[in-house]
């Protein structure tokens, strides 16, 4: 099964969206989505850096990342202007950045179009046991970590009062980002990561009623939103990444109208009681 | 009063449960609290009344130890338990949330334990309700009966009747007086109301940077004027405090003594 370019593209894209739907609900509850966007393209800098330092473009991606994620939570702490404004001048300023530099390292030659837009048909086994490895770790450790994380999300005061180590957990979180956003850049490229990371937890919001629930229902979009993405492009030859970003779409737009639908279902049953 | 007199006596003996020795917080130059001294003792219940701005929340913080001391120190009972309710907490509408799990945020229960928190409080049959249906009221009783799960020697609680209605405050404060009777806890309220303070209250704390006066409260029953404005049920929920303070204070926080020369708060705090 390995052998066929397909089933690995899915593999790989499975295994991406199972730890992605979950992180991502974190990124929905905390706000954070313009922050994931910014952290995201900022991994384009990691790839060139990747290249310069000699450690190959995943691992780049990974310690940039993290670094501009770190850097930018000092940043918005700092800042005058308003959060939101740091963060459009900084998503744009990293890959506006990143596009420049790699122009500037002519004797690399890389596929940009793939690292912007993701390159899942091409995914090979050595990547696939990348995605799949450093899946595995981010779900660990999103586990570990889950009860107090989600303390802090609810209020972070009462967490700390009752014990919750709030720098460590969220430099944990910080590195999970980085790790999800190094493994996806290969499924969707950094132009859609954040796609892949918050559609299918929105569309998971109103099928659950616990955080791990809203979870487990989120991995399980993303997973629907691969396989129905790769299907899609195999068909109808579109590329691949955008297909399922698409479908991650689709499907959250299904989701919206069928929860809407089934409490109006829900009302009116309530009111014919007699 | 007598009951009252009486306790805070026999209070006085024990080892306090947590004391803040010329506590101060320094945050952008500017001290929000300095030079807090005070003792919450076994079974003792504090008011912590004060202007808007005075620093309330900011002791309840660094008693908690969220937030570092600048100056002074905090002296916690050794292997003091503390509970703590938080102001109304505003959740996301995109975090799902039940009371059960709002409950179990930072430890695992068995649900009997849950139920029984919560029946403390009287709403135990919202166990499996949504948080963001809740009305306020419902709320600070979740939290109360949140807090309640730790067993805590000290409760804390950062004004809890805020977002409650007249009728419930009433109800609220009786609860919350009947905690310690139930449970043996001491208790640190923080009131939003300067005047008013919960009935069963030993001892209020004015706190506007650093502690302006401390007291026993009156009897609203003494105070006809107030009995006619709260009501005949108010004596049974609230007591009145009266300020006495040698001191007041400029617009900026400021503290001018009632003598000669005008001391900065910068003076004051060495």
């Amino acid at each position: 099964m390995l052998d066929d370019f397909f089933y690995r593209a899915i593999i790989a894209g499975i295994g991406v969206a199972l730890v992605a739907g979950p992180l991502g609900c974190f990124i929905v509850w905390r706000r954070m989505a313009y922050f994931g966007d910014t952290t995201a393209h900022a991994a384009l800098l990691g790839v060139a850096f990747g290249f310069l330092a000699g450690i190959g473009p995943t691992v780049g991606v990974f310690v940039v990342t993290l670094l501009v994620a770190l850097l930018l939570i000092g940043l918005l702490r700092l800042a005058r202007i308003g959060g939101d404004t740091v963060l459009g001048i900084l998503s744009h300023s990293a890959l506006a950045i990143g596009l420049v530099v790699l122009a500037f390292m002519a004797w690399v030659r890389i596929d940009l179009i793939g690292y912007l837009f993701g390159d899942v048909l091409a995914v090979g086994r050595v990547d696939l046991y990348f995605i799949w490895g450093g899946g595995v770790v981010a779900l660990g450790l999103l586990a570990a970590i889950w009860r107090p994380l989600v303390a802090l999300t609810v209020d972070r005061d009462l967490a700390r009062a009752e014990g919750v180590r709030a720098g460590l957990v969220e430099l944990v979180y910080m590195l999970l980002i980085a790790l999800v956003v190094a493994i996806a850049m290969k499924i969707v490229g950094v132009l859609l990561v954040t796609a892949l990371l918050i559609i299918p937890a929105a569309a998971a919001r109103s099928f659950a009623v616990t955080p791990e629930g809203m979870a487990a229902w989120a991995a399980a979009f993303g997973a629907l939103a691969v396989i129905g993405g790769l299907n899609a492009s195999l068909t109808w030859d579109t590329p691949a990444g955008p297909s399922i970003v698409v479908v991650a779409f689709v499907l959250f737009l299904a989701a919206g109208i069928l929860s809407r639908l089934v409490e109006v279902w829900q009302q009116r049953a309530r009111s014919d009681l007699p | 009063m007598n009951e009252h007199a009486g306790r805070a006596s026999e209070a006085g003996r024990a080892e306090p449960l947590l004391a803040a020795n010329g506590l101060g917080v320094r945050r952008d130059g500017r001290w929000l609290i300095h030079d807090v001294n005070l003792k919450v003792r076994p079974r003792e219940i504090l008011s912590i009344v004060g202007p808007n701005g005075g620093g309330k929340t900011t002791l309840i913080r660094t008693l908690l130890g969220i937030e570092a001391a600048s100056a002074g120190q905090v002296v916690r009972r050794a292997g003091l338990k503390l509970g703590y309710v938080p102001q109304r907490l505003t959740i996301d509408r995109t975090l799902p949330l039940t009371v059960a799990r709002l409950m179990t945020l930072t430890r695992r229960v068995r649900r009997a334990d849950l139920l029984a928190a919560l029946g403390e409080t009287g709403v135990a049959h919202l166990i499996d309700a949504g948080v963001q249906q809740l009305s306020g009221g419902e709320f600070q009783r979740v939290l109360i009966a949140r807090a309640l799960l730790g067993r805590p020697d000290l409760l804390m609680l950062d004004e809890p009747v805020q977002s409650v209605d007249f009728g419930g405050q009433v109800e609220l404060y009786r609860l919350i007086a009947g905690l310690r009777e139930r449970l043996g806890c001491g208790i640190v309220l923080v009131s939003h109301d300067l005047h008013v303070v919960m009935r069963e209250t030993d001892r209020v704390v004015c706190l506007s940077g650093h502690v302006c006066c401390t007291g026993v409260p009156h009897d609203v029953q003494h105070h006809p004027e107030y009995l006619r404005l709260f009501g005949p049920r108010a004596s049974e929920a609230l007591a009145l405090y009266t300020h006495e303070h040698d001191h007041s204070h400029d617009p900026a926080g400021e503290v001018i003594h009632h003598h000669p020369r005008n001391r900065t708060k910068a003076e004051t705090a060495r």
